[in-house]
């Protein structure tokens, strides 16, 4: 008993265990306070938990979760990029969109081979996500209009004018639901296992990941990030040009958001539909995955992967026991809530 | 076009835009001059929304329904006042997540409550009616947008009044500034700054659920999912444009309102309405990069 007493005061634990412990509180906290809100409407607190983790990884369950996980980690380092350096984008709801259309549009109306369609659909999504979050940036350094509310706004003219593109000139007749004309086969991006929703839209964004991730480490440009992020005033003083760098990462972080638009229509939807990138909620869970990690690139990636769990349990939850699944974002907004509550994630500076 | 502009349909809308915004704007003043930045009035207006309509529903009467509605908000705006005043936890993050888990929570009690999704409405459901001030409603054209409102219409200019009232000529309204500028210097000369910003975000909580009310129960009377659809937002906009003055920002939330009703109006000429829904928020971003050219001249920031 003394050996073991010894031994836990003589190993330190890594300090990753320690910064996670609130985490594990906050998420209890989630679960208790979610399980309360289903009991008080007359749903099982103890189904709600058991048919989430079932329906998150059981049997064939688990490829959903993964195919869910691919937009979501986008959509998670699209906000942890800005974050990192401590300013915000919240219009990657907007960018995301606008990725998506555009796609749809070089897809299904470019002159060119279907490999040459195919690798411009996925360049200009990425390309104008960036430009139009670039564009929010502009607006901060010349303007001085607060990322926080610019980009925000910015997202409701970007789904207004993909909503009408395709309501009008680029409108599919033969579906009721406002479209673009489907996909052909040769110009969308195959399965990556086939009989599974996975496909190399996976891939695409692994190497993304991990780009970020390693940049994020090991380069001088992810250490001028973390230094902005720790305190722009010395960061300043230490030769960060703020501006610029304001300037490329709103780029980054919209181009990644594009990007994501452009892999969800040419990979799982074969078409532009109204609403339909934003209604799965990508956005909200990747930004709180982000603000979960406190902008760390790896922490967002697997927070983003256990949302992505959450929301395909959540389906599962919704079609077996019929609980809303939407009770899962409550659940997610819970947990950042309590952390940022008790100052374990983002104190005050 | 100058007649079309000058219906009194136009104004009516406008009025009608600018309510919900100011009164969200409001709270917004009175949490930025304590030294919080609020940006969960869209959470706070959206929670109102549904109580207001859930309450009205259930009790059978329009009183219910507004007291529901500033009661659900201000109990919301507790879950602020306690992370950020007490515990002083990141302002921004606490608005951001409070401003999901609104969405999410009346979505989730639209459909486990009301048993809908999308949207929830109720013919036998009492909205706020209309009332006719002699005089005032027998003015041409303007009219039914001045002399026929709903009485939160009026109360929201009383507010703004009020207000102003507060924060220039009153020993509160005096510690609530200083706080907000140096709340050390505050602190030392007796003001209980944690109590004062408590107060005060509860008090933008309930000016919120009024703001709700408005939205759900004030000229339609039905609750859809996400309804306050950026309004929060905009009126953070008006807050910054104001400079968190009270009459300034009242001015910004017109020039919002009217916003709104041109692009309802410009829908009803046939536009589509896809394009013509943004019109408010490409105005609230124009405004806002045009008074932070004017400032950036100035050498000033904005108060964000």
């Amino acid at each position: 008993m003394s050996a073991f007493a010894g031994l836990m005061r003589t190993t330190k634990l890594p300090q990753w265990v320690g910064s996670l412990l609130p985490v594990f509180w906050a998420v209890i906290v989630g679960f208790a306070v979610c399980g309360a809100i289903a009991g008080t409407v007359g749903l099982s607190p103890l189904l709600m938990l058991t048919e989430l983790i079932k329906g998150a990884v059981e049997g064939p369950q688990i490829f959903e979760t993964v195919a869910r996980a691919v937009p979501l980690v986008g959509m998670a380092l699209a906000a942890a990029m800005p974050l990192r350096a401590g300013i915000v984008n919240l219009g990657t709801d907007g960018q995301l969109v606008l990725g998506g259309c555009v796609a749809a549009i070089i897809a299904l109306y470019l002159p060119a081979p279907d490999g040459v369609r195919i690798v411009l659909a996925l360049i200009t999504g990425t390309l104008v996500g960036g430009a139009y979050a670039a564009l929010a940036a502009a607006g901060e350094i010349y303007a001085r209009v607060p990322l926080l509310v610019s980009t925000w706004l910015m997202s409701y003219p970007a789904k207004g004018l993909c909503g009408w593109l395709v309501h009008a000139p680029l409108a599919d007749p033969l579906v009721a639901w406002p479209s673009t004309r489907r996909i052909p086969l040769g110009t969308r991006l195959e399965h990556l296992i086939p009989g599974t929703p996975i496909n190399d839209g996976f891939l695409l964004i692994a190497f993304a990941a991990i780009l970020i991730v390693f940049l994020d480490r090991r380069s001088s440009v992810g250490y001028e990030l973390r230094l902005r992020g720790l305190n722009e005033r010395f960061a300043r003083y230490g030769g960060v040009a703020i501006d610029r760098q304001t300037f490329w990462l709103m780029f980054a972080s919209g181009a990644m958001a594009g990007l994501i638009g452009a892999v969800l229509v040419l990979g799982s939807q074969y078409r532009f539909t109204d609403g339909a990138l934003t209604a799965p909620q990508y956005t909200w869970s990747g930004t709180l995955a982000a603000l979960l990690a406190g902008g760390e690139p790896l922490g967002a990636i697997i927070a983003a992967v256990l949302f992505a769990a959450l929301q395909t349990g959540g389906f599962a939850m919704e079609r077996s026991v019929e609980i809303p699944r939407v009770l899962t974002m409550v659940l997610e907004s819970i947990v950042i809530l309590f952390l940022a509550m008790r100052g374990a994630i983002w104190r005050r500076r | 076009m100058t007649s079309f502009f000058l219906s009194p349909a136009f104004f009516d809308q406008a009025v009608l835009g600018i309510t919900p915004i100011l009164l969200a704007a409001l709270a917004g003043t009175l949490s930025e001059r304590v030294g919080l930045f609020n940006i969960a009035l869209e959470g706070q207006m959206l929670v109102g929304a549904f109580a207001a309509v859930a309450g009205s529903h259930f009790t059978g009467s329009l009183a219910g329904g507004v007291l529901m509605a500033v009661v659900a908000s201000t109990l919301f705006s507790g879950l602020l006042a306690f992370g950020s005043a007490i515990l002083r936890g990141n302002d921004i993050v606490i608005g951001i997540s409070l401003n999901l888990l609104a969405a999410g929570l009346t979505s989730f009690l639209l459909r486990s409550l009301l048993g809908v999704s999308g949207t929830f409405s109720d013919s036998a459901m009492a909205g706020l009616t209309r009332l006719h001030i002699p005089g005032l409603a027998d003015l041409p054209v303007i009219g039914r947008a001045l002399g026929e409102q709903n009485p939160l219409v009026y109360l929201s200019w009383l507010l703004v009044a009020a207000i102003a009232i507060f924060l220039a000529y009153t020993p509160w309204g005096l510690r609530v500034r200083g706080i907000g500028e140096q709340a050390d210097a505050a602190v030392t000369l007796g003001a209980n700054a944690v109590r004062y910003r408590i107060a005060v975000t509860l008090a933008g909580g309930a000016l919120c659920g009024l703001a709700g009310l408005q939205l759900s129960l004030g000229s339609l009377t039905l609750f859809s999912e996400n309804m306050t659809a950026g309004r929060g937002w905009i009126a953070v906009a008006a807050v910054m444009l104001g400079r968190a003055r009270p009459l300034p920002v009242a001015a910004a939330c017109v020039l919002f309102g009217i916003a709104d009703a041109l692009g309802l109006k410009l829908q009803g000429e046939g536009l589509p309405n896809q394009i013509t829904d943004s019109a408010p928020y490409v105005v609230t971003l124009i405004a806002l990069v045009v008074a932070g050219l004017r400032q950036k001249i100035d050498g000033r920031k904005l108060s964000v």
